[in-house]
């Protein structure tokens, strides 16, 4: 092999920048760049931000899907949820009496949004949410967020997560469904639901 | 089993000019901190430099000590632990499965195989075999990782040598689109936490098998591009071959993996010799550097991605359908029987390993990761000594470090 040309590598590698920015101007896949906020990249179904939680119907505290069972809070691993249980019970979808929480915390300062807290919750109480322009004036107490800015109806959880969403909804409806039945063979429908 | 380096014969390591003695080398000096060392050099003819922790070039939070005579390295001293956020210890306090979102952020830029390297140490702890499906699934995303690390890798380490912005916008520009995948996939661009004990999260979306083929066979245009704009560039190869050069006793000896061993022409890939996953299905070849030096460690990150792509297109064409949970598989209530295990992977810095101890209780007794960066990076003075100060940076950036996962 003969001996390159000093400067041959360099003044190669300037046609690829030169191609690259010629090609900016005249093809799409060389012009990524995304001009936000003007332009926004749509919103893929799986991504996630922080859990938010689920309730049914208009009433939110009344249709609140979460029966303060504590997995979440337990397994959580940077320990961001807290919990207290309300001593009084409220029905839950299927008409058994279930705990609820009196106090329901999320600190978003400290989530990590990894969406643990969704894989264990047994009830579908706790979803992602996908909400992202989340910046505050104050640095802890706007991000410490309360049930009732969690709260949020399940018409929010189909149209973030369509897919997800409309799995839950089905097994939810055949655990209804199946209850109900039940209910109807007993003559005497059982009072005392109990929590986990 | 292993191909050579195309190297254009401009430089050869042979011609650098020795290391010349520290006296009389007639630079005008001056100290910062005059101290007395006690191999009895002088100290006011040396000038001592910090370098870091908020140094551009130290990719985080690193900081060097370097000992200068003039402008050649005589003493380098690496000082880590600015972010250590005591990730061991936090994994023997949480169950087994709060671990794995921990995980992401040992090596941030890589948290799908940092996901299945800890996955692996816990399923063979509990004796649970992922099927099919789930292993195709890791190799496709694992070596996605490996793409995107390597190319903003080469991005990185032309931004030290200069090169300003253009290699790193160009490797960012197809990170990103490996990345879109990552999150129509897993939720999350960069902190996947994708990998479960026994399987994967979550099946592939509908039409993400032809997103990712689309993303693999545009890849080679970007490599021919990056090739053309840099293999040969005069300035990169006199500014990187023979500078850095690591013996290949040296990497043995001081345990170095992943590519900066292979480029000390030291064929050891845990792919090959572990096989674990389904690697064995897969025809790819080892690349092998044969100087050690940063052009070398450079070109195999090259040769790595066209490895890596030829491995993606078969996996993409042959993943089966199936389940992709080991049904024996556990999410509440996880305790694996006593015992004590080291799950080790290929990851794309070098190998990556988990080593537990379980007592039966739901958090592991013992958690310890082996840090490929961290341990790439206990070389560096042997690498640096000699050499410019303006090659320490570039030095660094070829070991491929995150301080994330150094630090731990």
């Amino acid at each position: 092999m003969s001996a390159p040309l000093p400067g041959q590598g360099i003044i190669k590698g300037l046609a690829e920048t030169a191609r690259n920015f010629v090609g900016s101007y005249l093809k799409e896949d060389r012009l990524v760049t995304v001009q936000y906020p003007e332009e926004r990249v749509p919103q893929k179904e799986a991504a996630r931000n922080f859990p938010f939680l689920v309730y049914d119907g208009d009433d939110w505290q009344k249709g609140l899907r979460c029966v303060a069972c504590l997995i979440c809070e337990k397994e959580c691993p940077p320990q961001c949820i807290y919990i207290v249980k309300d001593t009084a019970r409220k029905p839950d979808y299927t008409g058994k009496l279930q705990f609820q929480p009196k106090v329901f915390d999320i600190d978003t300062s400290v989530c990590m949004s990894c969406q643990i807290c969704v894989e264990v919750c047994p009830f579908d109480a706790i979803k992602m949410d996908v909400e992202y322009e989340l910046s505050t004036g104050d640095r802890f107490g706007s991000l410490l967020m309360r049930k009732a800015q969690l709260a949020k109806p399940n018409e929010y959880y189909r149209q973030i997560h369509p897919t997800e969403a409309a799995e839950v909804d089905a097994r939810l409806g055949a655990e209804k469904s199946r209850a109900e039945a039940k209910a109807k063979a007993a003559a005497s429908p059982k009072s005392a639901g109990c929590g986990v | 089993m292993s191909l050579t380096l195309r190297k254009p014969e401009l430089h050869d390591s042979a011609s650098l000019p020795d290391i010349p003695a520290p006296e009389g080398s007639g630079m005008p000096t001056y100290t910062i901190r005059s101290k007395r060392r006690a191999d009895g050099a002088d100290a006011g003819a040396l000038l001592e430099v910090s370098m870091g922790p908020q140094h551009p070039s130290t990719h985080g939070v690193f900081r060097m000590d370097v000992v200068l005579d003039g402008e050649r390295v005589v003493k380098l001293k690496p000082v880590f632990g600015y972010l250590h956020r005591n990730h061991e210890k936090i994994g023997e306090s949480t169950t087994y499965l709060g671990s794995m979102p921990y995980t992401d952020r040992l090596d941030y830029f890589c948290s799908l195989t940092n996901n299945w390297a800890y996955a692996l140490a816990v399923e063979k702890l509990a004796g649970l075999q992922p099927p099919p499906r789930a292993e195709y699934i890791r190799i496709i995303t694992a070596e996605l990782t490996r793409l995107q690390n390597h190319a903003s890798l080469v991005g990185f380490l032309l931004q030290d040598m200069g090169a300003m912005g253009t290699p790193l916008m160009y490797a960012f520009r197809e990170r990103e689109r490996i990345l879109d995948l990552f999150e129509s996939l897993t939720g999350a661009r960069m902190m996947c936490n994708y990998m479960r004990f026994g399987g994967c999260r979550c099946d592939l979306p509908p039409g993400w098998l032809e997103q990712a083929s689309q993303v693999v066979n545009d890849f080679p245009r970007f490599l021919d591009e990056l090739e053309a704009l840099l293999s040969e560039n005069e300035i990169l190869l006199s500014r990187t071959q023979g500078v850095g050069v690591l013996s290949r006793e040296l990497a043995v000896n001081a345990s170095i993996t992943g590519p900066m061993l292979r480029a000390s022409g030291v064929n050891y890939d845990i792919r090959k010799v572990d096989k674990y996953g389904l690697y064995d299905r897969f025809a790819f070849r080892v690349p092998l550097g044969e100087h050690g030096d940063v052009y070398d460690r450079y070109m195999i990150r090259i040769l790595e991605m066209r490895e890596s792509l030829k491995i993606l297109q078969s996996a993409l064409q042959d993943i089966p359908e199936g389940p992709i949970m080991d049904p024996k598989a556990k999410l509440r209530g996880f305790r694996p029987k006593p015992g004590e295990v080291y799950g080790r992977i290929e990851a794309p810095k070098g190998e990556l390993g988990f080593y537990l101890i379980s007592d039966g209780s739901p958090q592991p007794y013992r958690y310890r990761v082996r840090p490929p960066s961290f341990i790439n990076l206990t070389i560096l003075e042997d690498m640096c000594l000699g050499h410019h100060v303006a090659d320490v940076v570039i030095i660094l950036g070829s070991v491929d470090i995150v301080m994330g996962e150094v630090d731990r």
